[in-house]
């Protein structure tokens, strides 16, 4: 019987011939921890005796969620992940670093057919580069840095075929919430989602990078894309040297098999206060705004500010908006200064933050007050999520943040075609 | 056997930002002063109301979102007994048990309503509601995930045994 690429991967790492609903041990290839939950991991781990790392070159530790810290209490977090980081010889990522997602990517921890696991449930974002990769949580993440393995149940896949050419103005993340509005919060719950087709293929590795950061938000363990010329070319240019991954065969057995025609799909918009809360940009344009967020580990990349940018060049955002760009690394960063987008950020009127988490995970720079309204690049809206309990959180793609930014409502890009 | 306790009833999805939010996560590292905040954004004065062996039960889908193990941990913390919904979001499910906060699914959530007094055995399988005079099955825990959760989490197993699970 043929094998999905979850199954091979986890076959691989655990030496068993394995297949959906299995129990396997696997071997961890890497893992990520980062300042949201680092104190939790270091508690467990000196209480279950640990003395040193299982391999520390495989181990990232990153400040990115309170960063630079707000309290004092995330300031003595952060000092006990230096000394932790440094007794131990792990990677050790500072403030301003950027977003652990972007690091461990950009850092070549990540590659086709390695298991990676992190103490975030957007870990799954890897899956793009043909790994299998997974949230976990604080005291799992002890017990893997002690052992450097893990217990996994083998998951079913479902199989999500994109075909169509994207309209212009309509962009991964759109493709990624009407995803998530027709799966829905909890229709992947335990499994794979493994995006393939030829929407998938013409996408660049950041575009991909959108697909799988949301497959969570379904539910699923983990969201994965075959490795393809695109693919390696991208771990090329990081300096990974010769990787193979893996690929689904044809006859694997997928749980369930969606389609979704994107040649006709319009710019979409997750409404308050659930990301399955999908509709057309269209069918909430006018509503007005208080805050634009473009960033986080859904949107925060190179290609993103592009998009972003496009449409900014040469205006400037309506008078009391509030726009918050952080790139979602020091590198992003570098390179958005380079083409001149931070440029035509700061002449839009935005605040450009250090590279992190930003108002995404609620701690700081950008929290809502009770009535305001933000459209963020993000990929969460739960109530209360960016503060108040009475704001409101929308979410986008770029180009639809930043049409929203100038007009002061939330907006279909399409209005902006010819920038684009 | 865990119980007698009272019922706190909540609905679908609730996710960990609506058990403890980021806000208070990213800002408060005392647990007793984090619990305070627990289930906030649903029911304001949860952690004043809720009694040490008291009972959440919910509809699917418990738990959905982030990583973050400070969920488990506050409702714990505050004395509930079991978590018992219709499903659970994966990571929060791997989470409770780790922490020794036991998760049951149950199908007839449904009949049960806010204020009943529950029992629960998890090795036998079944949750008893004393109000309705009802019980219910439930599928009992796979023995590994039973062994850790009699442990009092992985932790405490890893202390005993001296070494994991899967070891």
């Amino acid at each position: 019987m043929g094998k999905t690429i979850s199954e091979k991967i986890l076959s691989h790492a655990s030496g068993k011939d394995a297949y959906a609903g299995d129990i396997v041990v696997a071997r961890i290839d890497a893992a990520m921890m980062h300042d949201g939950m680092a104190q939790l991991v270091i508690n467990a781990f000196k209480e279950m005796d640990g003395r040193t790392l299982w391999d520390p070159d495989r181990v990232a530790i990153v400040i990115d969620h309170v960063a630079p810290s707000a309290y004092e209490a995330f300031s003595k977090v952060h000092k006990m992940m230096r000394v932790f980081a440094f007794k131990h010889n792990a990677k050790f990522y500072e403030v301003g670093s950027g977003i652990c997602h972007q690091l461990m990517i950009e850092s070549g921890l990540v590659r086709p057919g390695s298991v990676v696991v992190g103490s975030d449930s957007h870990t799954c974002t890897y899956g793009a580069l043909g790994a299998f990769a997974t949230g976990i949580g604080s005291t799992e993440m002890a017990a893997v840095l002690l052992s450097g393995r893990l217990w996994f149940k083998v998951p079913e896949t479902i199989e999500v075929l994109i075909e169509g050419k994207l309209p212009p103005m309509v962009f991964p993340k759109d493709v990624i919430l009407k995803i998530a509005g027709t799966i829905r919060a909890d229709g992947a719950t335990y499994k794979a989602i493994e995006f393939k087709g030829s929407t998938v293929k013409s996408m660049n590795v950041e575009g991909r990078l959108t697909l799988t950061n949301m497959a969570v938000e379904m539910g699923a363990k983990t969201g994965i894309i075959e490795p393809d010329e695109k693919t390696y070319a991208f771990l090329k240019a990081l300096g990974c040297g010769e990787i193979k991954g893996f690929t689904s065969d044809e006859d694997a057995e997928y749980s369930e098999s969606i389609k979704f025609d994107v040649s006709d799909l319009e710019p979409q918009v997750s409404c308050p206060h659930a990301v399955d809360n999908v509709k057309s940009v269209k069918e909430v344009e006018g509503k007005e705004i208080n805050q634009v967020f473009i960033g986080s580990c859904t949107n925060g990349r190179l290609y993103d500010l592009r998009i972003a940018a496009k449409i900014m060049k040469g205006k400037h955002a309506k008078k009391g908006v509030r726009v918050i760009v952080i790139p979602a690394s020091r590198k992003v960063y570098r390179e958005a200064v380079k083409e001149g987008l931070i440029d035509i950020f700061l002449d839009f009127g935005c605040a450009i933050c250090n590279p992190g988490c930003g108002p995404c995970a609620g701690a700081h720079q950008g929290i809502l007050a009770p009535g305001e309204r933000c459209i963020s690049t993000s990929n969460r809206n739960f109530k209360a999520r960016m503060g108040s309990p009475e704001a409101e959180i929308y979410l986008a793609s770029p180009a639809t943040a930043a049409a929203s930014a100038v007009m002061g409502e939330i907006t279909d890009p399409r209005r902006f075609l010819k920038e684009g | 056997m865990l119980g007698p306790g009272k019922v706190w009833k909540f609905g679908d999805d609730v996710n960990t930002d609506y058990i403890i939010a980021g806000k208070y996560k990213l800002s408060i590292t005392d647990l007793d002063e984090l619990s305070k905040h627990a289930m906030e954004t649903l029911m304001p004065d949860f952690s004043k109301k809720v009694k040490k062996g008291d009972f959440i039960v919910a509809g699917k889908n418990f738990g959905c979102g982030s990583s973050r193990e400070q969920a488990p941990l506050v409702l714990k913390h505050l004395g509930i007994s079991a978590v018992i919904a219709k499903s659970f979001a994966r990571i929060f499910y791997r989470n409770a048990v780790n922490i020794g906060l036991p998760v049951i699914e149950c199908a007839d959530i449904d009949k049960i309503e806010e204020g009943d007094i529950l029992e629960v055995d998890m090795q036998k399988g079944y949750v008893k509601n004393a109000t309705k005079r009802e019980t219910y099955r439930v599928k009992p825990l796979p023995p590994e995930i039973q062994e850790i959760l009699l442990e009092g989490g992985l932790v405490k197993y890893v202390k005993k045994h001296g070494r994991l699970p899967w070891q």
